[in-house]
């Protein structure tokens, strides 16, 4: 079924079916300019969602490889859990996604692509003459009798076993450590309504900080409001979010077109 | 076209990933290029499988994605913990072991 839906088909004398070629060079640039975009992109989040096309890519490949076990996993796992969870802390860690430009080793990038064209070759060079003498087959005789997840299955269950059982292990090693990790303990007890109010009282400002209004062009924390004038209301900015008083005091005060009445 | 042509691209893709982890500096996007260099290396596993004829690569990467996840898991972990105390996902700036 999937081999007519997805043009995987057996190699004949080594070469792919027409429909896969097509999937190929259809797929493969874009894999390929996700991820560059990843790498190239300053913003974490866009970089994380360039990442998602270049994962969805590969699972297509796999799925057009005689892998559809192995593609569905894929897309299931990385796409699915995998970059949801890295979304999820770059909401955490949030104001800190972009980059800085400060290049504290000089030449690095320099450096690094260079390495990265260096690498390129010497992968290059080790594929071309590695592979030349190989007639490539295809997987239609593991793949047959019932199909590739049974195959699979039945090779997990008997020949790697133990590393299987292993894995589970793994598994369950990260997600207690992730925990401890990620716990945080609470010093002394929880604060009651009644404490909160009159420490909210006494604090000398009852009312809450200013929201960022209609008149602000983004929500978030490190965005300071504006107030009606155009001005930027300094108890909007979180304390904390701001690394230190020199920044505070450096917020951009906005200039007449910006924001403010036209 | 034959196989060989998917092991082009992961190999580029690898490439771009291992260029990634030396260029970027926030921390999260160093794990997302790691993450890339780990499935370049499972379309090498995929293509070689087929190319055999025999499943055994696909049962590597299966594994190989089984120990990315738990390898993000426990990264993203330590990256919390550590913008938890020092307020930053740089690398630049997790320079000391203490404190």
């Amino acid at each position: 079924m999937h081999e007519v839906l997805l043009a995987a088909g057996p190699l004949r004398h080594g070469t792919v079916p027409l429909g896969e070629a097509i999937a190929f060079w259809v797929l493969g640039p874009i894999a390929l300019a996700g991820a560059i975009g990843m790498v190239l992109l300053r913003n974490a989040v866009h970089s994380a969602l360039s990442l998602v096309a270049t994962m969805g890519c590969l699972g297509a490949f796999y799925l057009i490889q005689q892998g559809p076990f192995l593609g569905l996993v894929q897309i299931i796992v990385y796409t699915g859990a995998i970059m949801i969870l890295f979304l999820f802390v770059l909401m955490i860690v949030g104001r800190d996604a972009s980059d800085s430009l400060v290049e504290t080793l000089r030449g690095q990038r320099w450096a690094a692509a260079l390495l990265g064209v260096g690498f390129a070759l010497l992968v290059a060079i080790g594929i071309g003459r590695a592979v030349s003498p190989v007639t490539p087959t295809d997987l239609n005789s593991p793949n047959a009798g019932g199909n590739n997840v049974h195959s699979i299955a039945a090779l997990l269950f008997t020949r790697y076993l133990f590393a299987f059982e292993l894995t589970s292990a793994l598994l369950i090693v990260a997600a207690v450590g992730a925990m401890v990790l990620a716990h945080v303990e609470r010093e002394g007890p929880r604060p009651s309504q009644k404490r909160l109010a009159r420490e909210r009282i006494r604090s000398g400002r009852p009312q809450p900080l200013p929201g960022p209004g209609v008149l602000s062009q983004h929500n978030a924390i490190g965005t300071p409001a504006l107030l009606p004038d155009g001005s930027v209301a300094r108890e909007s900015v979180m304390v904390g979010s701001m690394e230190s008083q020199e920044e505070r005091q450096a917020l951009p005060t906005p200039s007449a077109g910006e924001g403010g009445f036209e | 076209m034959s196989p060989y042509y998917y092991l082009v691209l992961s190999a580029a893709l690898f490439t771009i990933g291992a260029v990634g982890v030396l260029v970027r500096r926030n921390a999260i996007v160093v794990f997302m290029c790691v993450e890339l260099m780990l499935n370049a290396v499972n379309l090498t596993l995929v293509t070689f499988s087929r190319i055999n004829g025999s499943l055994d690569g696909q049962i590597m990467a299966f594994f190989v994605m089984t120990v990315a996840a738990a390898e993000v898991v426990v990264g993203l972990a330590i990256i919390t913990s550590i913008f938890r105390t020092r307020r930053s996902a740089s690398v630049d700036d997790a320079n000391l072991l203490k404190y």
